[in-house]
């Protein structure tokens, strides 16, 4: 492993599947009565949100507090860095504070390079702006992977054949761009589906195939991930209308049925109820939404393990070593 | 301030010894072999072989290339209004340095150069300071607002004598301002100098559109948005009879749109920049914004098209765009950052390593691109050569072996380099203006 987790074009496939089967064997151990492991204690994890996601934030908190790591969670907003503090300096602050790893949320893309160039710590990014959010992606295969192959027969697979289809605004997704790179060095064979203004003018030279048209997708996935229409892209002619987007583009029950049986719909949340998912299909078996979330915390507490290099785990210690 | 004052005789006279000539006009080509520059009086008094003058300070300038001094047709030098970035004194520095001996101001200072009391302070400081003539461009429009008229004709009038007019850093996106504009300045023989960048095409953008901007979440900047521009402003400059200049051609599609035009016989001028010679959006890989620039990086394809059209003439001229920004305003993150590089003092050296070095235009066409046209299109008759007995002594004097050295900050207040740490071949050996040297042995005099 690197020491930063700044793009999901920085993990081989072995790296990739080295975090999800560590993440297999965190799972384990968190399902035991006491969900605490010791292998963090002493070293600090700054939690750095300068936008507000309250969701991302508590899932990597609550994920360096179950490796006994101390928190400290560092709003930009009302603080110094919303008064013209730059980031530069804030990263400065952070050192001060000994921070062994930093895990920045940040609106601009590429701020969590920018950030790792200033710190000796360890950066992890939860999302910079229409870049990446590389363990978004790692807790999406994890939980691809456990649904798709079997929670106890996973480990050590990759996901080769797997068919996934991606819908909606790859233009500013940071979830689709770490998805893509991921899912195909883990060998599955991804699928943008999107209409031609929220597709990047050179998407042809990612590594998936792109359909601008969803239903014709459908029969042949094994996972469905829906991303979230941001709604300032309502007002910006990206599509005529959100009536006309879910029509074309949405999920709902009778999408749905034209998917096999077998097949997952995923959502990186937080969703928008009968604009890009019909609330039946949020709601129903196929949906991994609430797994995903518990996935999370699993997957973050992998990364920082194996970024910072904990100690007192054993059983993770040998599947590193092998 | 620089040397002993020009005098009679040989007092303050100089003897530049066995230059190889680029840009001395017609019947004297390089291929003549090296000459003898005797510069008196701020003058050229002769060239020749085997000159003597008596009390003449000798240039052995043996192996060295004599351009007639550099004229940048578009540099940023930040006074009035961020002196923190850039003053006429410290740009002119970097200008001589460079090999310049003219450079003009672009109007987007603070207060914008859109009055001739501005125009006037600018020329006035770049006077004073007197290392390197400052030409003042005039604002298009009130503020760089693109709604109303600047006084151009009062700017034109005044003592700055301003013929190129810019809302650089901005596009005169309304047609009909464009227009009016075009036709204004036929009455002086002005000329509009055209940022060309559709403004609804690139709201918020940041980066070349493409593999890369795609790659790295960065809202791309089209290349279409340029070129509808320069299609649209050639159009213009045909209907109204008028000189358009395109600033900073940056696409292959834009150098198309100007052949096409030239070919047609119309008043369309253009420049490209050093920077898009040599660089690619590659280079935004790690987000550093020191590679953040307006117009962006391009691809290798528009890079090899620019070179192309530099050297056929489409492309008239190198300029610099030299925009010096505070350490601040680039230590940041990348769609934080200041558009923006310097180039001044690298100029000549990404030219010879993008255009000569490459086989692609030899030292006249050099000196034909970043003097004689430069100075043609800017209306400044005491520059751009040729070097020959009569004309002012302006030159510069260059040595294109020195080895490939990495560029180091040098005398700009800014240190925004894309070249950094980047290996560049040649060196600037002196530059003369008007007779006097306002850099000796690479150094400042
Ligand atoms: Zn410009």
């Amino acid at each position: 492993m690197r020491r930063h987790l700044i793009s999901a074009a920085d993990l081989s496939r072995a790296d990739a599947l080295l975090i999800l089967d560590t993440a297999e064997e965190l799972a384990d151990l968190t399902d035991r009565p006491i969900k605490k492991l010791p292998t963090l204690r002493g070293r600090t994890v700054v939690n750095l949100f300068f936008e507000d996601s309250t969701r991302t934030r508590i899932s990597f908190e609550a994920a360096a507090k179950r490796l006994s790591a101390d928190v400290i969670n560092f709003s930009a907003k009302g603080s110094s860095v919303a008064k013209g503090e730059s980031l530069k300096d804030t990263a400065l602050t952070l050192e001060a504070m000994g921070a062994d790893a930093v895990v920045i949320r940040h609106g601009a893309s590429g701020a969590a390079h920018r950030l790792a160039g200033w710190v000796r710590g360890s950066v992890v990014n939860a999302g910079d702006g229409t870049h990446e959010h590389p363990t978004q992606a790692l807790l999406d295969a994890f939980t691809m992977r456990r649904r798709l192959q079997g929670a106890g027969a996973a480990r050590g697979k990759g996901l080769d054949g797997i068919r996934v289809t991606i819908v909606g605004d790859v233009l500013h997704s940071r979830v689709a761009r770490s998805n893509v790179l991921l899912l195909s060095a883990l060998g599955a064979q991804v699928t943008l589906a999107a209409p031609p203004t929220l597709l990047p003018l050179a998407v042809d030279s990612w590594p998936c195939a792109v359909s601008y048209e969803l239903d014709s997708e459908l029969p042949k996935s094994d996972a469905v991930m829906m991303l979230r229409v941001q709604t300032e892209r309502m007002t910006a002619a990206y599509f005529p209308s959100v009536r006309e987007y879910s029509r074309r583009y949405g999920l709902d029950a009778a999408r749905m049925a034209r998917l096999p049986e077998h097949a997952i719909v995923m959502h990186p949340g937080p969703m928008n109820r009968g604009v890009e998912i019909a609330a039946e299909v949020a709601d129903s078996a196929r949906s991994t939404v609430v797994e995903q979330v518990a996935n999370g915390v699993t997957i973050r507490m992998a990364v920082l393990y194996l970024l910072l290099g904990g100690t007192e785990f054993p059983e993770a210690a040998a599947e590193v070593s092998r | 301030m620089t040397g002993p004052a020009p005098g009679k005789g040989g007092q303050g006279a100089w003897l530049v010894r066995g230059a190889a000539l680029a840009g001395a006009g017609a019947g004297v080509a390089q291929a003549d072999g090296p000459a003898d520059i005797l510069v008196r009086g701020g003058t050229i008094a002769a060239i020749g072989s085997g000159l003597s003058q008596a009390g003449a300070r000798v240039l052995d300038a043996d192996g060295l290339v004599a351009l007639p001094g550099l004229v940048d047709l578009h540099t940023h030098l930040r006074e009035p209004g961020r002196e923190d970035a850039e003053t006429v004194e410290t740009g002119t520095r970097a200008a001589a340095l460079g090999g310049y001996t003219a450079v003009h101001a672009m109007a987007n200072t603070d207060p914008v150069a859109d009055t001739a009391g501005v125009v006037e302070q600018v020329w006035r400081l770049g006077r004073a300071c007197g290392r390197c003539d400052v030409q003042p461009v005039g604002a298009v429009s009130v503020g760089l607002g693109g709604v109303r008229l600047a006084e151009l004709g009062t700017m034109a009038d005044s003592a700055a004598r301003v013929r190129v007019f810019s809302d650089d850093g901005r596009c005169v996106a309304d047609p009909l301002l464009m227009r009016r504009a075009l036709e204004y300045v036929k009455a002086f023989d002005g000329v509009i100098a055209q940022h060309a960048q559709e403004p609804r095409l690139t709201e918020g953008a940041q980066l070349n559109e493409g593999e890369m901007s795609g790659r790295l979440g960065l809202a791309g900047w089209p290349a279409v948005a340029e070129e509808a521009i320069v299609a649209r402003d050639c159009l213009l400059a045909a209907h109204v009879g008028s000189a358009l200049h395109v600033c900073h051609v940056s696409t292959a599609g834009s150098a198309e749109i100007i052949r096409w035009a030239k070919s047609k016989g119309w008043p369309v001028t253009a420049e490209v920049t050093p920077h898009h010679l040599l660089l690619t959006d590659e280079l935004a890989a790690g987000y550093d914004p020191v590679f953040k620039v307006n117009p962006p990086l391009r691809t290798a394809a528009d890079v090899a098209e620019l070179r192309r059209a530099l050297a056929d003439g489409t492309i008239d001229c190198v300029a610099t765009d030299h925009a010096p920004h505070p350490v601040e305003a680039k230590e940041t993150e990348w769609p934080e950052a200041a558009f923006g590089m310097i180039g001044l003092e690298t100029a000549l050296r990404a030219v010879q390593q993008a255009m000569v070095d490459s086989g692609l235009l030899d030292w006249d066409g050099v000196a034909d691109r970043m003097s004689a046209r430069p100075a043609r299109i800017g209306r400044l008759a005491g520059h751009g050569g040729p070097l020959a007995a009569g004309r002012p002594a302006s030159l510069t004097l260059y040595d294109p072996a020195a080895p490939p050295e990495a560029v180091t900050p040098g005398a700009s207040k800014s240190r925004n380099t894309p070249f950094a740490g980047m290996e560049l071949p040649g060196r600037v050996v002196a530059t003369f203006l008007r007779g006097v040297p306002t850099v000796l042995d690479g150094k400042l005099g």
